[in-house]
C-alpha cells in the first residue's frame, strides 16, 4: 500500500495543549500505525474557537474537516468511525471554515492562524506571507509610513494611538541607531490575541517588524515577551532562527541591501512592565518603572535612541496593509476605529474564543452571537472590556458598538479587545476590591495614589461592605479614585477606577448599598 | 558578612551564575537575562549570588537586589518538587478561580506564595496566562492547563501527597 499519509493537523496552540493536545496528537499517531493508515501529524496554531479545543483537522479529497473537542481517549473510536477520511461522528463539525463562529468573521491578521504549521515558512509565502515586506522594499521610508497613516490603523495595545504618526516621529528623528520595539507583554486578563499570533503565525510578527525596519531605518527589533508565554518563546525562538537562516531577517533581507534583525527578550512578571517606557527600562536591565514624558520613546526610546514600539496585532496588522494597500484596511470599520479587531472573548462564556472583525460589532452581538452566552446557562451581569483596567458594563449597556470612541461615551475603554462575561454569581464588590488588589501589587511606585492609595482603596471597600459608615467610606473611596485619576503617571494608577466605580455605579447593592446612596455620597447613613 | 567575605554559594549554584554571566554579560540590558538563566538553572536566584552577579556587570549591589526583588518571578529560596501557578485574574475569577485557589490550598496544605515544609509543591499566584476563554487556568512545571480543578490537579501530581490533616506551613 503506498498511499500518501494523510495530514491531520492538531493544535500546539498553548490553550489547545492546556486541554490535552500532546495527547491526542500522540494518540492520533499511535492508532494510526496500529490501524496501518500512514499519517502526517501537523502542529497547527489554533483556529480561535477555543472551546472546541483540541480540535483536530483531516486533510480530504473535499477539503479540511473538523473535529472537536477531541480528548485523547476519543481517537481510537474517531478512527474507527473513518475519521481519517472525513467520517461521520459527533465531534464531527464540518469544515471548519464554514463553522458560523469562522464564518462570520474577517480574519485579516488571523488570516493563516490554525491553517498553517506556524514554523513552516513555505506554508507561510505561499498563503501570502512576506508580500507586505516585498512590497515595503521596493519602497521609500516615507512611502511605507504613508501608507500606514493612510490606513487608519491605532495602536492595538489599548491607548489607539495612530501608528503612523509614530512612525513618522520615528522616521524624522535623526540619529544614528533606531530600534523596533515589540510589546509583547499582553498582560490583560481576557486577552490572548498576541499569543496565538506569536504561537500561531510568528512569522507575521516579525514580517510587521521587519517593514517598519527597513521603512524607518532600524536595523535591530527586539520583543518583549511576558514570561508567562513559555510555548510562544519556543516558537519565536525557533521562527527567528529559521526567519535568519533563510535570509528574512540579517544583514540582507530578503535580498535586500537593508539590515534587520530580532532579538527575543523574556520579562519577569510585572504587569507594568507592558507600559511602553517601564517596558524599556526592563530591556534596559533595570526596574520598571514609568518614565515621565516627553521624550515619547518615538524620539528618545531604548538607550535615548528613536524607537518605534507597538504592541503585536498592531505590527501584525501592517504585512495586510502594505500588501493590499492603506485604502483597503481603512474601507473596514467604523468612524475613527479603522480596518479590523481580534476581539477576545472570555471568562463565563460558552464558545470563548477569538473572533476578528470590523469594529463596530457590539457587545452583544459578540457575547450572544457569538459566544453563545454565558458557560453556567445563567443570565449574563456584567462585562469587563478592555483588561484589568476596563469598566465592567451591565447588561443594559451591551448595546454599545466596539469601537474606541463610542466606549468612552459609556466611561468604558477598548483596550486591546479583551471582553470577559461574568454571570449573576459574580460579585461585583468583589471584583472592584480586586481591581485595587491589582493596582497595589502591580505598581511601579512612582507615584503615591497608587502605591499607598490602592491599599486605601482596598481597606475603604472591605468597609463599605461590612457597612461600616458607609456613606462616609463611599465618599472616601470617590476621593481615591478622583486622586488616582489625576495624580497618575500612568494608566494603571489613572484607569484603575473605571473598574472600581463602574461596579459601584451599576451595582450598588454588591456594596450593600441602595441604588441611590452610590449615585447621592452623604446620603443612606447606616 | 562583611563586604569582602566570598559568597557563600555551593559549588553547583556557583557554576549556573558564571555559565549565566558567560552566556549573557556582554549583551546589552544583560541583567534580566542572567536572572533568567540562573533561575532557570536552579529553581531561584540565590541572595549570595548577586555580588556576584553586581560585580560582573559593574553594578551595585544595591542596583541588582533592586532588579530582583521588583519582579516577582524571581525567587529567592528554592521552590518545591512541584511549581503550580494559579491564576487570580479576572476571566479566571468569572469561572470559579477563587474557589479553586481555596480548594488547592485546603488539598496540598499550604497558601500561594508558599512553599509546604515537606518540599513537595509550592504554589504561586499569577496574574492572567492567556488562556482566559478555558479558565480556571494553572501553570503546572511551566505547562499550561485548562479548565482546572482541584482533583485533577492532585490526580497530575501523585507525589504530592494530601495535606497532614490541619497541617498548612
Ligand atoms: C499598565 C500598562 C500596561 C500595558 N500593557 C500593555 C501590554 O501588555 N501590551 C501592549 O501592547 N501595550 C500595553 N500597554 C500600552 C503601552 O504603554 C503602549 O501604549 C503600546 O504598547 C504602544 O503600542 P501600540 O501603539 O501598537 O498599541 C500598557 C499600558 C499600561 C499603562
Ligand atoms: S500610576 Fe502607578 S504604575 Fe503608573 S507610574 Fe505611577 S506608580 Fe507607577
Ligand atoms: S485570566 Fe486566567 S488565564 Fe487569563
Amino acid at each position: 500500500m503506498s498511499a500518501a499519509p494523510v495530514r491531520v493537523f492538531v493544535p500546539r496552540d498553548a490553550a489547545a495543549r492546556s486541554l490535552g493536545a500532546d495527547a491526542v496528537a500522540r494518540a492520533v499517531e499511535a492508532e494510526a500505525a496500529r490501524r496501518g493508515t500512514p499519517v502526517t501529524v501537523v502542529r497547527n496554531g489554533s483556529r480561535g474557537m477555543l472551546w472546541l479545543e483540541p480540535l483536530v483537522e483531516v486533510e480530504t479529497a473535499a477539503g479540511r474537516v473538523g473535529y472537536g473537542p477531541v480528548r485523547a481517549a476519543d481517537v481510537p473510536g474517531l478512527l474507527a468511525q473513518g475519521m481519517l477520511t472525513g467520517g461521520t461522528h459527533p465531534l464531527r463539525i464540518g469544515r471548519p471554515e464554514a463553522h458560523p463562529f469562522l464564518a462570520r468573521q474577517q480574519r485579516l491578521v488571523f488570516a493563516r492562524c490554525g491553517v498553517t504549521d506556524p514554523l513552516d515558512l513555505a506554508a507561510y509565502e505561499a498563503h501570502g506571507g512576506l508580500a507586505g515586506l516585498r512590497a515595503a522594499l521596493g519602497r521609500s521610508g516615507a512611502q511605507v509610513v504613508e501608507e500606514v497613516t493612510t490606513s487608519g490603523l491605532r495602536g492595538r495595545g489599548g491607548a489607539g494611538f495612530p501608528t503612523g504618526i509614530k512612525w513618522k516621529t520615528v522616521l524624522d528623528t535623526p540619529a544614528t541607531q533606531k530600534y523596533v520595539v515589540c510589546n509583547a507583554d499582553e498582560g490583560d486578563s481576557g486577552t490572548f490575541s498576541d499569543r496565538m499570533v506569536m504561537e500561531g503565525d510568528p512569522y507575521l510578527l516579525l514580517e510587521g517588524m521587519a517593514i517598519a525596519g527597513v521603512a524607518l531605518g532600524a536595523t535591530v527589533g527586539w520583543i518583549y515577551l511576558r514570561s508567562e508565554y513559555p510555548d510562544a518563546e519556543r516558537v519565536l525562538t525557533e521562527a527567528i532562527a529559521r526567519a535568519r537562516a533563510a535570509g528574512l531577517l540579517g544583514p540582507r533581507v530578503l535580498g535586500s541591501d537593508r539590515a534587520f534583525d530580532v532579538e527575543l527578550r523574556r520579562g519577569a512578571g510585572a504587569y507594568v512592565c507592558g507600559e511602553e517606557t517601564a517596558l524599556l527600562e526592563s530591556l534596559e536591565g533595570k526596574r520598571g518603572i514609568v518614565r515621565y514624558r516627553p521624550p515619547v520613546p518615538a524620539v528618545a526610546g531604548l538607550w535615548g535612541k528613536p524607537t518605534a514600539l507597538n504592541n503585536v496585532v498592531t505590527l501584525a496588522s501592517v504585512p495586510w496593509i502594505l500588501a493590499h494597500g492603506g485604502a483597503a484596511y481603512r474601507a473596514l470599520g467604523t468612524g475613527r476605529s479603522r480596518g479590523t479587531l481580534p476581539f477576545q472573548l472570555a471568562g463565563n462564556v460558552k464558545h470563548g474564543g477569538l473572533v476578528e472583525a470590523p469594529f463596530g460589532l457590539t457587545l452583544r452581538q459578540l457575547i450572544e452571537d457569538f459566544g453563545g452566552g454565558t458557560r453556567s446557562g445563567l443570565p449574563v451581569k456584567a462585562v469587563q472590556v478592555g483588561g484589568p483596567l476596563g469598566a465592567y458594563l451591565p447588561e443594559a449597556d451591551l448595546d454599545v458598538p466596539l469601537d474606541y470612541e463610542a466606549l468612552t461615551t459609556k466611561d468604558a475603554i477598548l483596550g486591546h479587545g479583551g471582553v470577559v462575561v461574568f454571570d449573576e454569581t459574580c460579585d461585583m464588590a468583589a471584583l472592584a476590591r480586586y481591581a485595587m488588589e491589582f493596582c497595589a501589587i502591580e505598581s511601579c511606585g512612582k507615584c503615591t495614589p497608587c502605591r499607598i492609595g490602592s491599599t486605601r482603596g482596598v481597606e475603604v471597600i472591605d468597609r463599605i461592605v461590612a457597612g461600616t459608615q458607609r456613606a462616609k467610606n463611599v465618599a472616601l473611596l470617590e476621593d481615591l479614585c478622583e486622586t488616582l485619576t489625576h495624580a497618575s503617571l500612568c494608566a494603571l494608577g489613572g484607569l484603575t477606577p473605571l473598574p472600581v466605580r463602574s461596579a459601584l455605579k451599576h451595582f450598588p447593592e454588591d456594596f450593600g448599598l441602595e441604588r441611590a446612596v452610590a449615585a447621592r455620597p452623604g446620603a443612606g447613613r447606616p | 558578612m562583611t563586604p569582602t567575605a566570598p559568597p557563600a554559594l555551593p559549588p553547583d549554584a556557583l557554576a549556573a551564575v558564571e555559565r549565566a554571566l558567560e552566556a549573557h554579560r556582554g549583551r546589552p540590558g544583560a541583567l534580566l537575562p542572567i536572572l533568567h538563566a540562573v533561575q532557570d538553572a536552579l529553581g531561584y536566584v540565590p541572595p549570595d549570588a548577586l555580588p556576584t552577579i553586581a560585580h560582573a556587570l559593574n553594578l551595585s549591589r544595591a542596583d541588582v537586589h533592586g532588579v530582583v526583588t521588583f519582579y516577582h518571578d524571581f525567587r529567592d529560596a528554592p521552590p518545591g518538587r512541584h511549581v503550580v501557578k494559579l491564576c487570580r485574574a479576572e476571566a479566571c475569577q468569572a469561572v470559579g478561580s477563587d474557589e479553586l485557589v481555596r480548594d488547592v490550598c485546603a488539598r496540598f496544605g499550604t497558601e500561594l506564595g508558599h512553599t509546604r515544609a515537606d518540599g513537595a509543591v509550592t504554589l504561586e499566584p499569577v496574574y492572567c496566562l492567556g488562556n482566559c476563554a478555558l479558565g480556571p487556568s494553572a501553570m503546572v512545571d511551566g505547562e499550561l492547563r485548562g479548565r482546572v480543578t482541584a482533583s485533577g490537579l492532585a490526580a497530575e501530581l501523585p507525589d504530592v501527597p494530601a495535606a497532614p490533616p490541619g497541617g498548612a506551613s
